[in-house]
């Protein structure tokens, strides 16, 4: 063999390890062949197309039977929990939201009812805030699912799903678009209510949108569904029953998919969940293809709860967006310009021209920020991957003394040794798409 | 605690007029019975099924709607399996463990935090364990709940705080050979100190709103 720096061979105490980087695997076999070792261990990843981001998934194989499988995490670790430690309770939200970067509004929501529940007001969030909060969740919960379907088809080798899942996944983008001028990482929920209300003629926009995706979502469904290949694929593959679940601390549509009807927004409600009509979908299967139908049926759920958010957005026009409390709510009036959002000049003219007190209070909660009562609290909410949990805790200063996201990708991502042991190397792919791991929830 | 001053600024720095407020941070005390909402149920419950209730609990606060129990390391295996089998009890689940630092409690300055769900009751406890930073060790729950063993990674990564008994207590979101814990409240932020035109920026932490 010529030596190539990029693809070389060399000898360690564990054996020979091969570096491989793609159109030399002819000599790799040979090489191998020459070995009695049946035992073969593959590193896939961290650069391979199919690990959702940057996994390092550890194979130890016999043949193409996987008989150990590890996951190596921690290459998009960015210590956003430690940022938030050095920033204000409002900025904290600028850096959660870039944690699971498919579910913004979810880890916005989490962190921001933590913070409610530390400073007491819960209660006193407007209603209109809270139905904006859930429709922008369950557009989100759409986007998310979008991408799992679609990357999830793509890494099996299915081009075409992937094209309709973005389409749709567009339509919910544009809409974060022109409520908060951002496609992903909007920082649209704030501590107290939303960062501004929805631009004129949103929730037509949006009622039409929903008519539209019911109409589309259909174009998946018929490629997928029930597709010989496809069943081949996922079904019986990457099992995972209830008392796996339980233990390795499963939640989400894994969770679901061993029948068992656990969501946080029928159990534990919270953002008024409680008085939307959706149903809880499950499957008993305990497999790819399982967790695969629950997301496809999900999204029906999640344009019902959607329609019913803008029906009570119509009673609510004009109603107030944030907290009452202008000790908490952010003091700028935000407005959408055509060079993106910004501070509205009416205010500006307001506290510049008219009122030295506004000035300074704007200038304090702007810069210093508000203080919250010590204490811990946690907060969960069902994201699209599972229980998504903050744990924030204040020493009753200006900045977070604590914050924890317990992120579903990140437990749900231990089941990769139980669902792939046993199983052949095409399995993988197909178990770890139907986990639907997103890095920067994981690393954080 | 105590905190002068706006943005902890000290002696001439304080621009706001701010200078002279004193405020106290005082965090939650323990709670008497009855705690309730179902707190009182989860305590009688374990009291009735855990033998040494009350060696291993050592503090009760009920805050904010939620329910955490301070359990003296020592018992803390035993609770978390009582916890989890006792048919009453069924917190069949552990969804999170991290970890806080806090410097100023002297023989405790690391907490442990632990988040139980029991799907069977639909009820959340948390469970806290203070541990002095001269021996920060806990005994590990992986064996209880299997799922806690990528959070022990995490809370050893980040806090130092060893997990007797976890079947491979390594890093797990900093490089293997990374010294020291990011998470701890004393480790140093980094930063480069910046000069410009002669006036000069301090590192991060030094920076008075970062206090």
């Amino acid at each position: 063999m010529t030596f190539d720096p990029y693809a070389s061979t060399r000898e360690t105490t564990e054996g020979t390890v091969y570096s491989v980087t793609g159109g030399d695997w002819d000599s790799m076999v040979t090489e191998i062949g020459k070995t009695k070792e049946e035992r073969v261990v593959v590193n896939m990843g961290p650069q391979h197309p199919s690990t959702h981001g940057v996994l390092r998934l550890i194979l130890e194989l016999e043949g193409e039977t996987v008989t150990e499988a590890r996951a190596g995490i921690g290459f998009l670790h960015t210590g956003i929990e430690k940022n938030c430690e050095y920033r204000t309770w409002t900025q904290g939200v600028t850096f959660v939201t870039r944690m699971d970067y498919l579910s913004p509004i979810f880890n916005e929501t989490a962190y921001c009812l933590a913070v409610e529940k530390l400073l007491g007001i819960t209660n006193e969030i407007p209603e209109r805030a809270s139905v904006i909060r859930v429709m922008m969740m369950e557009l989100n919960r759409i986007s998310s699912h979008m991408v799992a379907l679609g990357t999830g088809a793509l890494e099996l080798g299915a081009l075409t799903p992937v094209f309709f899942a973005f389409r749709d996944r567009e339509r919910v983008l544009d809409i974060f678009e022109s409520a908060s001028g951002l496609r992903m990482n909007m920082a649209y929920i704030r501590p107290g209510g939303v960062q501004q209300d929805l631009p004129a003629g949103s929730v037509e926009r949006i009622r039409n949108d929903v008519k539209e995706m019911r109409k589309s979502f259909k174009d998946n469904a018929t490629l997928l569904v029930g597709n010989s290949i496809w069943m081949k694929r996922m079904k019986d593959v990457g099992y995972l029953d209830l008392a796996g679940c339980t233990t390795l601390g499963v939640t989400g549509p894994i969770l679901r998919a061993t029948g068992m009807p656990w969501d946080l927004r029928k159990t534990q409600p919270y953002c008024g969940y409680e008085n939307y009509n959706f149903d809880v979908i499950t499957n008993d299967s305990s497999d790819s293809y399982g967790r695969f139908l629950v997301r496809v049926e999900e999204l029906e759920q999640s344009l019902r709860i959607i329609e019913q958010c803008c029906d009570k957005l119509d009673a609510l026009d004009g109603a107030p967006v944030m907290v009452a409390d202008k000790k908490i709510a952010w003091p700028a009036q935000l407005a959408l310009g055509a060079d993106g959002l910004g501070n509205s000049l009416n205010h500006i003219r307001e506290i510049m021209g008219t009122s030295m007190e506004a000035l300074i209070h704007h200038f304090k909660l702007v810069t210093e920020g508000f203080r919250v009562p010590a204490g811990q609290a946690y907060v969960a909410v069902e994201s699209p991957r599972g229980e998504l949990g903050a744990h924030v805790v204040s020493d009753g200063g200006t900045h977070p003394y604590r914050v924890h996201f317990r992120d579903p990708s990140f437990n749900n991502l231990q089941s990769t040794a139980a669902m792939c042991e046993g199983g052949q190397v095409a399995d993988v792919i197909a178990s770890v798409a139907s986990i639907d791991p997103v890095m920067g929830g994981v690393d954080r | 605690m105590e905190q002068r001053g706006s943005f902890g600024v000290k002696g001439t720095g304080d621009t706001s007029g701010y200078g002279g407020l004193v405020r106290t941070k005082v965090n939650p005390g323990s709670s008497e019975r009855p705690y309730g909402s179902y707190f009182d149920d989860v305590a009688d419950e374990l009291e009735r099924a855990f033998p040494q209730f009350n060696e291993a609990i050592e503090r009760v606060v009920v805050d904010r709607g939620e329910l955490t129990l301070f359990i003296k390391k020592e018992h803390l295996f035993a609770t978390a399996k009582a916890l989890r089998d006792v048919d009453s009890l069924r917190f069949e689940m552990c969804l999170s463990v991290s970890g806080v630092h806090y410097p100023e409690e002297k023989d405790r300055e690391l907490h442990v935090v632990y988040h139980l769900l029991s799907m069977t009751h639909n009820r959340r406890i948390r469970l806290e364990v203070a541990l002095p930073d001269s021996h920060p060790h806990v005994s590990s729950l992986v064996e209880v709940w299997g799922g806690t063993n990528w959070h022990e990674r995490e809370t050893w990564d980040m806090f130092g705080i060893i997990f007797d008994g976890h079947p491979a207590l390594t890093r797990i979101l900093m490089p293997d050979d990374w010294q020291g814990h990011p998470q701890r409240k004393d480790y140093p932020l980094g930063g480069i100190p910046i000069e410009y035109h002669g006036a000069t920026t301090p590192p991060p932490e030094e920076r008075r709103s970062y206090r």
